[in-house]
């Protein structure tokens, strides 16, 4: 019966700790040509304090986010995308960023974009 | 005059209305906001009519009294219908993302099975296409083609496979329906032949410790059958098989959506064997006579929208079998001594309800109940020997999957139920218990994006006869560079062994059944506790430019205590605690290659040391072959004019030679080797699709003809001391033709 009542309040707690509803949902805009963009735009929207989910998708550029908005707000996810060298609609990558991605993401090379569509 | 402006402005847009239909595509986001969906396909159905959304998610479409329908569709969205009745009306639709309730699934090169780079599991999936390769005709053929899974007949009598993985039999493999615990307990000896291959849309086979979200009991792996669904599966689907061993089998499914909401399917298959067979003329059939009923009814509720999804399944099954000698005759020859016969009648019915709700604003939020009920009837004799058992049992099952801070660090925590209750009759004794337990889990994963995931899980349980025990189970993996997965895991597993359910071959000899001890709670035994680690490698490279791979993997599984099976004596069958060692290594080495075009080759080497400590001594597990080498070679030849194609398959098997359980004590006439002879088998099929709708297929099964010389011992006196029948370690019955013929409509 302890077991149960100790079962029972974990569970409790767990729920309560991650039930609190902080999720402002937004799309965002951001350019990349493949999958290895994907992992690396949204690794770097994760990475980001506060962001809770992150979806790029490949066909549409769209970048869909779940965050707190309490604790982070829209231009530091920006930011810290561009700063892996992708552009969003509002702010653009450095040209250092942008150098550092591999030969197959330049997205802004339109053979590498043409060569993804093949 | 503001007026006029007006009249004037309505009266053009009312004439363009009835020409054109307008609207605006939208998507609901969290804070309940809409916002407009930019290239949203917008097309009348059964029309090449359409346009896309602009970047205000408004559209106009070409109208015309012909058109009824229109589809929005947008990658990443639930496509949408929309019946349009009055096109002056001005359309405003919500699309749903996608992402809610299912995962995209990209795929390069599809192959019809895949380990997967990612999962921090060694997960093999064996798709439907691949299930299509062999006949396939229930669960326990479905392997054929699978090199993880070892399949062998269990014992002269029955010809009912036995599956085993990492050199262990089913009782330690974790086996599933839809994520349900299905084979187990009294279903364990015939339960993989209760589910109809065409029912079967997808198996996963995972190696090493499973997930704690599916219980305790599983020991060297999971295998998880995926049943077809109501809502992909075709409309009317027909399948028949007949083969020249006299098996006939018959699948009909019926698919029909009720509602926008709901969709049903009757799943009916029948098969019989009413012709006897005595190849190796030892007076005993070489596969009994069989018949089954199986009917299974699953309803879908899917809603999208509101992020709710729901299956109830519902079965019934019946199966007969009759094996013996082939002049037996129940009624006349029924617990006589004349002639040997055998009967198993199973009657069962399941139930099974999933509910799963998925925060549609939280797509990483979800709540899934797995509730399942089954009745399990047992009627059986062998000989003179009774074996009746009835289970009932019920598992329902609690998941909560969430995140912690972010989506790298995902949690699954919930709760089990379950109920066992065991009646069983052997020979003159009766035999009962009843099992409870409650449990909780929690099972946390990491996932960094790039070369590492782990996941990390605990459960605690609270069992009547298993006592109250934690449950750790860990899977790491690493890629150390690309195209690789380097994988270790360990975790924990502990079960009640039911002794008779599993070794009901022993039934078909005239072994005395001794339990060598009193004091454990589950029939005098000891629950069995075996730790499990494993260490994989998987390395993809190119050869001559196209795709290979090579897979490497060791697992062992150590037995702090088992239930000793212990065959080595001729007369006796001894159940006892372990004493000692007993451990049971596996090496696997995979290669695969697809050398051209729609040519895929598939090999493996597997090495096995499964010894257990015996009252005579440490030995090899008997009849478990040392090594095994398997190769399969699949084509599609597909021509550019036609829409059909021929599919060729054609697998090898190599089986070591097996250790024989020791009959030193029997008399000279009934002893046997040490070990038996290696041997091979070689299965092929063609399959000729027509169309989508239609195929046939036709195939070989042991096309060598390879069959094992007297397996059955003291054949000629079957009521004397020395008959048995487990001493099977090959196919008994030749070569075996079938073929067969689907048809479907969508």
């Amino acid at each position: 019966m302890r077991l149960v009542k100790l079962t029972a309040v974990f569970l409790l707690l767990t729920s309560i700790a991650y039930t609190q509803n902080n999720n402002s949902k937004t799309i965002l805009e951001v350019d990349g040509v493949c999958g290895m963009c994907k992992k690396r735009i949204e690794k770097a929207s994760l990475k980001t304090k506060g962001v809770k989910s992150a979806v790029w998708n490949l066909e549409t550029h769209q970048l869909q986010l779940i965050y707190n908005a309490r604790k982070v707000d829209i231009e530091t996810i920006k930011s810290n995308i561009t700063a892996v060298g992708h552009d969003t609609k509002t702010l653009k990558a450095s040209v250092e960023a942008y150098e550092k991605l591999d030969n197959c993401c330049r997205y802004r090379d339109l053979k590498v974009v043409k060569d993804h569509k093949l | 005059m503001k007026y006029l402006f007006v009249i004037l402005f309505i009266i053009p847009s009312l004439l363009i209305a009835q020409n054109r239909v307008m609207g605006k595509v939208i998507e609901t986001v969290a804070d309940g906001s809409a916002l407009p969906l930019m290239g949203a396909n917008v097309i009348w159905e059964g029309s090449t009519v359409g346009t896309f959304s602009d970047e205000n998610g408004d559209f106009i479409l070409p109208y015309d009294a012909a058109y009824k329908t229109i589809i929005i569709s947008y990658v990443g969205f639930i496509s949408k219908k929309i019946k349009v009745k009055d096109p002056a009306v001005f359309l405003k639709i919500t699309l749903i993302n996608s992402d809610v309730l299912e995962d995209v699934i990209v795929e390069a090169r599809k192959k019809t099975t895949s380990v997967s780079y990612i999962a921090s599991q060694n997960i093999s999936t064996i798709s439907s296409e691949e299930l299509l390769k062999a006949a396939c005709c229930n669960l326990s053929e479905s392997f054929e083609t699978n090199p993880s899974i070892d399949v062998n007949f269990s014992d002269a009598i029955s010809a009912t496979k036995q599956i085993k993985m990492l050199g262990l039999t089913s009782p330690y493999i974790l086996i599933t329906t839809e994520n349900i615990p299905s084979v187990r307990g009294a279903a364990q000896a015939y339960g993989l032949s209760f589910v109809p291959g065409s029912w079967v849309e997808s198996i996963q086979v995972t190696k090493g410790a499973g997930s704690v979200v599916n219980g305790f009991e599983s020991i060297t792996g999971q295998i998880n059958a995926e049943l077809v669904k109501p809502l992909t599966d075709p409309k009317l689907f027909v399948n028949l098989y007949g083969s020249l061993n006299g098996r006939l089998e018959m699948n009909t499914h019926i698919n029909t959506r009720l509602s926008p909401h709901w969709n049903t399917g009757l799943y009916i298959h029948g098969n019989s064997r009413n012709e006897t067979f005595d190849k190796n003329k030892d007076s005993f059939l070489d596969m009994p006579l069989a018949k089954q009923i199986n009917l299974m009814n699953k309803w879908q509720y899917t809603n999208l929208q509101k992020g709710l999804i729901g299956f109830l399944n519902f079965r019934f099954l019946e199966d007969q079998k009759q094996t013996g000698q082939v002049d037996y005759n129940p009624s006349v020859h029924k617990f006589g001594s004349d002639i040997w016969g055998s009967e198993v009648d199973t009657k069962r019915f399941d139930f099974s309800g999933k509910f799963g709700y998925v925060n549609p604003e939280i797509p990483y939020q979800s709540l899934g109940i797995q509730l399942a009920y089954s009745l399990h009837e047992q009627q059986a004799y062998f000989g003179n020997r009774i074996y009746d058992i009835n289970h009932k049992s019920v598992y329902s099952n609690l998941v909560y999957n969430s995140i912690i801070s972010d989506s790298r660090h995902k949690i699954k925590t919930g709760l089990s139920l379950t109920h066992d209750s065991y009646r069983e009759e052997v020979d003159v004794d009766t035999y009962n218990r009843n099992e409870n337990s409650i449990g909780g889990f929690f099972e946390y994963s990491y996932d960094n994006l790039d070369n590492f995931n782990l996941t990390a899980g605990l459960r605690l349980d609270h069992h009547n006869l298993l006592g109250n025990f934690l449950t750790p189970r860990l899977h790491l993996r690493y890629a150390p560079w690309g195209k690789s997965a380097l994988r270790f895991s360990i975790g924990r597993g502990k079960r009640a062994a039911n002794i008779f359910a599993e070794n009901q071959r022993l039934f078909a000899s005239n072994r005395a059944i001794n339990i060598q001890n009193n004091n454990g709670l589950v029939y005098g035994l000891d629950p069995e506790i075996a730790w499990n680690y494993g260490l994989s490698l998987l390395q993809g490279f190119n050869l001559f430019e196209r795709k290979a791979d090579i897979l490497i993997d060791f697992y062992r599984t150590d037995f702090k205590n088992q239930v000793v099976v212990d065959y080595e004596t001729p007369t006796e069958i001894n159940f006892y605690n372990l004493r000692g060692d007993s451990y049971a290594n596996s090496l696997q080495l995979e290669f695969n290659y697809n050398p051209f075009n729609n040519l895929n080759f598939k090999t493996a080497f597997k090495h096995y040391d499964v010894k257990t400590r015996y009252n005579s001594g440490e030995l090899q597990k008997p009849l478990t072959p040392r090594q095994r080498f398997f190769a399969n070679l699949s084509y599609e030849l597909i021509t550019a004019k036609n829409p059909g194609s021929w599919k060729f398959d054609a697998t090898y098997n190599c089986m070591g030679s097996q250790r024989f359980p020791s009959t030193a004590q029997n008399p000279q006439a009934f002893q046997l080797a040490v070990n038996s002879p290696s041997f091979s088998t070689l299965n092929a099929q063609i399959t000729k699709v027509f169309s989508n709708q239609f195929e046939v297929y036709f195939g070989g099964e042991n096309i060598t003809n390879y069959s094992q010389k007297n397996p059955i011992l003291g054949a000629e006196n079957p009521f004397g001391s020395n008959f048995d029948s487990t001493f099977v370690y090959g196919p008994i019955f030749g070569s075996m033709y079938y073929a067969g013929l689907r048809f479907k409509l969508n």
